[in-house]
């Protein structure tokens, strides 16, 4: 899982420009989904058809990657950019930045007055080695990623866009893992999460689902001075009970906490203060869809330096397979 | 015989704050109900209308401007006459005072108050809209009540003027957009079918746009407004992108705060230009919004960009723009649409 977990990671796809990913993904998964089709907005959409009598279930993971949009290319050659997503200048500073077509570039900063301060996006700009305006290789509306490899620190993986390029992962891991089920399963890698969720609130649109389960990273509250949260990385999936942007029906967190008691898998209740997924654009669709989460504890979320424990990835795809394998029982909160 | 022209001085002269378009509805419906197939006013007021291929469609493609503009509704009457306001849409409070308006739907002419100059003892603060009063010349509440209600509207007086290739007036947003659809319906068939949405409450939050789309469920959407130019006398000597500049032609938006105008359908718009040598700028990406944001997400999805009038002065009481950009936009979504085909859209 890790190879597939690499390529997945390296692979370009900012906001709005997720084809490499999707078509990575799309071999990845083509042997094992009973149909394979592309939402209008970019969404990969694979399913499984199970016997009848069960659900129709809604995962997602999203394929896009926080990233740069070229505003402004100056006299010398020097790039200014615009973000994609939420870009945190004070990770950003010193990256090497990737274009489409490989061309890599140094994000750097202004000299600053005041250095006490973190920079604002509006000090920053791209080094891409040009030496005028007219050498430029790159154009205004080029967009760019963190250009960072695979890094292994004894069980756990440093990378850039583990979000949410681990929920694809574990998606293509559960479809591969699930041999039986009941249900008729929406395994959808999604576009343009870090913005808008446009591509998750108009697949759900188009599928109509009775559950939507995002499968995505969450914040934790287990590195120095970190703002308090009950969230601990290596100590399993976090099933999500509300974050920023929703609250998750109590009757699907209730039946992932019921399910991965029963088998003994370990987990912990996510409660994030500082970001939402996918689901909580998809909850509001048509006449409402319940909507939960499995969330994998991640460190440094929107850096070029995102850290998980491969253990909570293996852990997250056994609880997806324990909800998808059976029927489904949901008792009211 | 109506010219882009006069169309778009009849458009920028009638009022239609947000929430209150029915005069400047009236006034589309008039200019378009020949042109096209069908049309119908919506439970929000958007004005609906298909004009059909020529042939059988390749596609179906929304084409939207919105009819509202900025303006201020009126809350009640002071003492001494004057009307309290509040902004509808973003207006910058240090452009009211001492500018000329128009209230309600009699168009009661009323002045921005301000204090002049030989009053002033040195205070140079910019007030705030709440310290702000409409005088339309009543001695007393009693006699603005008599003129004014509470909810009506109101709208800069601002005459639309054209000279030497420029324009100006106020409602440039959209009515530059309204004016390059109206002259897109009143033109040839083409080989899609074109659904025109002239939508309402754009300003306040995309509201028109997002039923528009709903009801039409296009396969690929164009979202026509007007767009900032910062190109602005006197020029900044900074080595900075403006965001669009006057006379460089149609304003293709790639981004804006959140939204992503459709890769293909920007590289549509570029090819096209290209090919039939009409001009066209990407205009700076990042910030503002059109009603794109409102579109995409519905349904299924709808792929859309926007283009844009680049238009200085955008917000105020007279906004400038060249015709000739005008025209530009017209030729490039006319030429880009009838060009559309499903294999633009394909994905693998």
């Amino acid at each position: 899982m890790k190879e597939l977990i690499r390529k997945l990671v390296e692979s370009f796809g900012p906001v709005g420009f997720e084809d490499e990913v999707r078509a990575l993904i799309r071999a990845e998964i083509k042997d094992f989904a009973d149909e394979i089709r592309v939402g209008k907005l970019g969404d990969l959409i694979a399913i499984k058809k199970g016997r009848s009598g069960g659900q129709k279930i809604m995962l997602v993971a999203h394929m896009d990657e926080i990233g740069l949009m070229v505003t402004h290319v100056d006299k010398r050659g020097f790039l200014r950019v615009a973000p994609l997503g939420g870009v945190f200048p004070l990770y950003s500073v010193g990256a090497r930045v990737r274009f489409a077509d490989g061309r890599l570039g140094v994000l750097e900063t202004d000299r600053r007055e005041d250095t006490s301060k973190a920079p604002t996006l509006d000090q920053l700009y791209i080094d891409v080695g040009a030496t005028s305006q007219d050498d430029c290789p790159v154009k205004v509306g080029d967009v760019a990623i963190f250009h960072q490899g695979l890094e292994n620190v004894g069980d756990r993986l440093i990378a850039k866009s583990l979000d949410d390029r681990i929920g694809c992962a574990i998606l293509i891991e559960t479809l591969r893992r699930l041999k039986q089920t009941p249900h008729e399963v929406y395994f959808v890698f999604s576009v343009q999460e870090e913005t808008t969720s446009a591509g998750a609130r108009t697949t759900a649109f188009s599928i109509d689902p009775d559950i939507a389960i995002a499968v995505d990273v969450t914040g934790t509250g287990d590195t120095p001075k970190a703002q308090p949260m009950a969230v601990e990385m290596g100590k399993g999936p976090a099933i999500k009970v509300r974050d920023a942007g929703m609250i998750a029906d109590p009757r699907v967190k209730n039946w992932m906490v019921q399910r991965a008691e029963a088998a003994k898998i370990p987990y912990q209740l996510e409660i994030f203060r500082l970001g939402t997924t996918d689901v909580q654009a998809v909850q509001t669709v048509r006449e409402g869809v319940p909507s939960g989460g499995v969330v994998v504890p991640a460190r440094y979320v929107h850096s070029q330096v995102e850290m998980i424990d491969l253990a909570d990835v293996e852990n997250t795809v056994k609880l997806l397979v324990e909800l998808l394998k059976k029927p489904i029982v949901m008792s009211n909160a | 015989m109506a010219s882009l022209l006069t169309n778009l001085k009849t458009l920028s002269n009638a009022p239609g704050v947000s929430g209150d378009e029915t005069a400047v509805r009236r006034i589309a419906i008039d200019l378009i109900k020949d042109h096209v197939d069908e049309w119908r006013v919506d439970t929000m007021g958007n004005v609906l209308a298909v004009k059909h291929a020529r042939g059988k469609a390749r596609l179906r493609v929304m084409l939207d401007a919105h009819l509202d503009e900025i303006g201020f509704m009126i809350f009640g009457a002071n003492d001494d006459g004057s009307l309290k306001f509040r902004a509808v849409g973003g207006i910058d409070d240090r452009i009211l005072p001492g500018k000329a308006v128009l209230v309600g739907p009699d168009r009661i002419p009323g002045v921005i108050g301000v204090k002049p100059i030989h009053l002033l003892d040195g205070e140079m603060n910019v007030a705030k809209i709440e310290d702000l009063a409409i005088d339309i010349g009543a001695a007393n509440a009693g006699e603005a009540n008599n003129l004014v209600t509470v909810g009506q509207t109101a709208t800069f007086a601002t005459e639309f003027r054209t000279w030497n290739g420029a324009a100006s007036g106020k409602a440039l947003d959209d009515r530059a957009g309204c004016a390059v659809l109206i002259e897109i319906l009143r033109g040839p068939r083409l080989p899609v079918e074109i659904l025109a949405a002239f939508t309402v409450q754009e300003e306040v939050g995309l509201r028109g746009a997002q039923v528009a789309a709903h009801t039409f469920d296009p396969d690929a959407a164009v979202a026509l407004d007007a767009t900032p130019a910062n190109d602005l006398p006197p020029v900044i000597d900074q080595d900075l992108s403006p965001n669009t500049r006057l006379g460089h032609g149609p304003a293709i938006y790639v981004m804006t705060r959140h939204d992503l105008s459709d890769p293909r359908l920007v590289q549509h718009f570029m090819t096209t230009g290209d090919a039939l040598k009409i001009p066209y700028q990407i205009r700076q990406p990042g910030g503002g919004g059109t009603n794109a944001g409102g579109i995409i997400p519905t349904r299924s999805g709808v792929p859309t960009i926007s283009v844009s009038v680049p238009t200085r002065y955008l917000h105020s009481p007279a906004s400038l723009i060249y015709v000739k950009d005008v025209r530009a936009v017209v030729a490039l979504v006319r030429e880009s649409v009838a060009r559309l085909t499903p294999q633009v859209l394909h994905r693998s």
